[in-house]
């Protein structure tokens, strides 16, 4: 396998970057610069998806035989609920958008920064702030309410540090708000001369419909959360029927946020991945309007589709009937994205470096991950495999095998832009190719397990389902291996990678016009766009007369 | 077909378990069809056109009749699969006619099963085979669930409402009984056993499961106890409701709308008996909330369900003193206690009613058993008093 890079022989760093512009801490901590914030969310998700992959390897070993060996139950259910509540909202919800996005999305518009740089990094210090709270509710003895916090449960009958995870949750929502806010009025006011709407790289589109979706969810969640908190605190009767509440209410209020907030997470993958391919396919994206619009579809109609989580929960058949059918209309709009997909990569030129083969890795792992939310989506079957294994795979299979693939595609893509360094290719290809096999493993047993009736969250479980266990915990061990690779050696390239030059894998988009590391102020000059995105005629032409 | 160590398929015992199965099935070929159309593409593509084979790609835009192809033709399988899916809903949903009652109410971390002859079970549930048993389930704590895979039954068990389920098992066999909503602690622990048995072995474990006295027989104490007979005389002028032939009726309320009367409304009509009035009735019954447990309040509807029996019906008699109202025990005829203008014009009878007889036929030893007396709860029948009046009919 080869890249597409041609370096020419000495390139040098720029002289005056992002990254030299001041050494302080506080030139850090007190930043405005939209990419020293990106960075600051890129090692604060590192560490907690660090500990939620901690989580996950631990619930995985307890798995290993059906009898309770390494832990007592109590722990197990902390286990998976601190699993469960650091990776969905202190990972996977920041983790394109506050990092990646946060650092390519002004330079692909050709702005100088975000509208609101104070609110930016005012959104990185809340985001903290809450994740303080949700950590000392872990510190000082876990939270065991799994990461749906289902009343009465945990309104009622736990006596774990609920209110202070859910404030933390709460809390960090704002910095998710935030930063949907800045990205909203950063697109709309700050696009450089001739950049159009239908010019925008589909990465801004996606993350333009992953903002809407932030700003209008997201306080659901801080509503509902409080009102765990005040029933929780204050014994008012909300959620708890014994206090003259209703219990399935949560369920709505949650959903309303959580099911848009899976939206959250896998829109600005399917934004990299949108960048990613054509690049490697030297090739302009096939459908750019349909790709575009089926974003905007996602973020529209992942508002409706909320009870679908709800079937068994004991509503009404009609109100069944009509989520079900939009969750099955909702799939539309994934499914063109995939084929678009596949359709850019028709008559490429298709190089293989690593961003591809984490996107080529995300189609089939999305492609799955979706697919079997057919049978989600579908009632008959949904109140056979709800809550049980199945489902556990199935979202496995879009949040870590389309999710995080996805942003691993695209921290490799942008690493050169943000480091000014090539990643080594030989071992990031190879962490790919362990990842996409070891994700497998771990998680394709998961849906036999889950067809065969294995509830989630158990702690013990009956013995005819160990063989498949073995298999997902030794899947995982391999996962492991794929996704601890990559902090080797991308902290080994800061300093010994290759230089990578302005433009390594000679891809379109604004971003890859500056310099590497862009210097303080992104562009040295406004760039002016006279082109439509995945413009790879004239790049490829360039490259001919380079080669 | 796979060795018992070893299984990649659940057990298929109920008669819903072929046709998810089969709708499964059907999914799973779209899944694969789908999975290996868009796997084989890719491959090709990325071996046909790697950049060494394929040095110069071809820029294509994109092409609309392709695009409405594969949004069309998705979108017609999507609605394929949820139509199916939406038929095999409905089926889950509803229980047949035929089907036998049994109540189960979940806390944390054990199942209790309770047969309307008065069979009770603790993480253990025998069934009939070839019977359709319909499950009324209610939590006493948190939010469980209820889930049989082997009969691809499942329903959340929720506090403070019934939810339902129901299978027919086909084989005998003993099945797992999970808890599949998270409870806290040991909620994997919350597990038991289903046991689907032949009619002739269920019959002979009801006879021997040491039951006393039927569900009814308790709900008639507890209806007693509660006073209730005081207000649901049955008369026409009573304060309450007429509740003979109540149950699985549509019966008008106040405002107008038409309920049906099942396990729900009568348990809110018990608990919170303002949010239902019934046409021609004022708002003054008191809350029974905190004064009934799950068990009573089972116990209490099935009595309710009972006042159908074989077309005849209980009077209940009071007297005027304070004393509780305890003679329940005289069945008549009860077609002189249909007063008109009661708003109780008995429908026509729903399919509801032979269930709870069927039902408690097969679970009692004793041929009559609503005329069961319970031990310590019964005084001798007290003769009617002069201001009795016929009772034996009553609504919330």
């Amino acid at each position: 396998m080869s890249t597409a890079t041609q370096v020419p022989a000495a390139l040098e760093m720029p002289r005056d970057t992002y990254l030299n512009a001041g050494y302080g801490v506080k030139s850090w901590f007190l930043t405005k610069d939209h990419k020293r914030i990106a960075i600051l969310y890129l090692v604060s998700i590192t560490m907690f998806f660090l500990f939620g992959g901690l989580m996950a390897v631990l619930i995985r070993l307890e798995l290993l035989t059906p009898a309770p060996d390494l832990f007592q139950s109590d722990t197990y259910n902390k286990l998976f609920t601190m699993h469960g509540i650091t990776m969905v909202f202190f990972f996977l919800v920041p983790s394109i958008p506050a990092t990646l996005g946060n650092f390519v999305l002004p330079m692909m518009i050709g702005a100088r920064d975000l509208a609101f740089p104070k609110v930016n990094l005012a959104s990185w210090y809340i985001f903290m702030i809450g994740a303080c709270f949700t950590f000392s509710a872990y510190i000082s003895g876990g939270v065991d309410t799994g990461w749906t916090f289902y009343t009465p449960l945990s309104t009622s009958y736990l006596n774990t540090h609920v209110v202070a995870a859910a404030l933390g949750i709460m809390i960090a929502g704002f910095a998710s708000i935030f930063t949907g806010l800045n990205f909203i009025v950063t697109t709309h006011r700050m696009r450089a001369p001739g950049m159009t709407w239908f010019r925008l790289p589909l990465f801004v589109w996606s993350m333009y419909a992953v903002s809407l979706v932030q700003v209008l969810a997201t306080p659901v969640l801080a509503i509902t959360l409080i009102l765990v908190a005040l029933e929780r605190g204050f014994h008012i009767g909300i959620f708890n029927p014994q206090l003259g509440g209703d219990p399935v209410l949560f369920q709505h209020m949650f959903w309303f946020y959580s099911h848009p907030a899976v939206y959250i997470m896998i829109l600005p993958g399917f934004g990299v991945i949108s960048e990613v391919i054509p690049c490697f396919s030297r090739k302009r994206i096939f459908g750019y309007s349909a790709v575009a619009f089926s974003s905007v579809a996602i973020g529209v109609f992942g508002f409706l589709v909320w009870a679908h989580h709800m079937f068994a929960a004991g509503i009404s058949t009609y109100s069944a009937l009509v989520f079900s059918l939009l969750s099955f209309i909702i799939a539309i709009p994934s499914a063109i994205k995939v084929f678009n997909w596949t359709a850019t990569m028709y008559k490429g030129s298709i190089h293989f470096n690593t961003p591809m083969l984490y996107a080529l890795a995300f189609i089939g792992l999305f492609t799955i991950g979706g697919l079997t939310g057919l049978f989600l989506a579908c009632l008959g079957i949904d109140m056979h495999v709800t809550a049980t294994y199945f489902v556990v795979a199935h979202f496995h299979y879009v949040m870590v095998g389309g999710m995080l693939v996805a942003y691993l595609a695209g921290l490799h893509f942008w690493w050169p832009k943000m480091t000014g360094r090539m990643y080594p290719e030989p071992p990031a290809q190879l962490s790919a190719l362990i990842t996409f096999i070891g994700f497998n493993i771990t998680f394709f047993p998961q849906f036999v397990l889950g067809y065969m009736g294995m509830p989630r969250r158990y702690h013990t479980y009956p013995p005819e389902f160990q063989v498949l266990n073995v298999l997902s915990t030794a899947g995982a061990s391999v996962l492991a291996v794929g996704l601890l690779l990559p902090m080797f050696y991308l902290l080994w390239s800061l300093k010994y990678g290759e230089i990578a030059g302005n433009n390594p894998y000679r891809a379109t988009g604004l971003e890859w016009q500056t310099e590497s590391p862009p210097p303080m102020h992104n562009f040295h000059e406004t760039p002016i766009v006279t082109q439509e995105a995945y413009d790879y005629e004239s790049m490829n032409e360039e490259e001919v007369v380079i080669g | 077909m796979l060795p018992q160590y070893f299984p990649l398929f659940p057990e298929s015992a109920s008669t819903l378990s072929p046709r998810v199965d089969a709708l499964f099935f059907f999914i799973f070929g779209v899944t694969i069809f789908f999975t290996v159309l868009v796997a084989l593409l890719i491959c090709v593509f990325a071996v046909k056109y790697r950049k060494d084979k394929h040095p110069v790609p071809v820029q294509i835009h994109g092409s609309i009749p392709l695009e409405i192809f594969w949004t069309l033709v998705p979108l017609g399988i999507a609605m394929v699969i949820f139509a199916w899916g939406a038929v095999l809903f409905f089926q889950e949903k509803h229980p047949p006619k035929s089907s036998m009652d049994i109540y189960g109410v979940g806390k944390q971390w054990m199942w209790k099963f309770q047969h309307p002859g008065g069979q009770r079970e603790i993480n253990n549930l025998h069934v009939p085979v070839g019977r359709p048993v319909r499950m009324t389930l209610i939590s006493q704590d948190v939010i469980h669930d209820f889930f049989v895979p082997a009969f691809r039954a499942q329903m959340d068990v929720i506090p403070g409402r019934y939810t339902y389920t129901w299978f027919e098992a086909t084989k005998p066999g003993v099945y797992h009984l999970f808890c599949n909503q998270y409870c806290g602690t040991k909620h994997s622990g919350m597990v038991g056993e289903v046991t689907a048995m032949s009619p002739d072995d269920y019959e002979a474990w009801l006879r021997g499961a040491g039951a006393f006295g039927s569900l009814a027989t308790h709900g008639q104490n507890v209806f007693a106890s509660m006073g209730c007979p005081t207000c649901h005389t049955g008369a026409d002028n009573a304060r309450g409701p007429n509740l003979y032939n109540i149950y699985g009726r549509m019966e008008r309320m106040s405002d107008n709308r038409l309920v049906h009367v099942d396990e729900s409304y009568i348990r809110e009509s018990i608990l919170n008996p303002s949010a239902k009035i019934v046409y021609g009735f004022q708002n003054i019954m008191p809350t029974f909330q905190g004064q009934l447990n799950e068990d009573e309040m089972i116990e209490l509807i099935e009595y309710i369900k009972s006042l159908t029996y074989n077309g005849q019906l209980l009077q209940l008699q009071t007297n005027t003193q304070q004393e509780p109202p305890v003679n329940l025990d005289k069945i008549q005829k009860g077609v002189d206690v249909m007063q008109p203008g009661t708003n109780t014009t008995p429908m026509p009878r729903t399919s509801a009613v032979p269930v709870t007889q069927e039902a408690q036929e097969p679970s009692t030893a004793e041929p009559a058993p609503r005329q069961v007396v319970v031990p310590g709860k019964q005084k001798a029948p007290a003769k009617p008093s002069t201001t009795a009046r016929p009772k034996g009919e009553q609504h919330p």
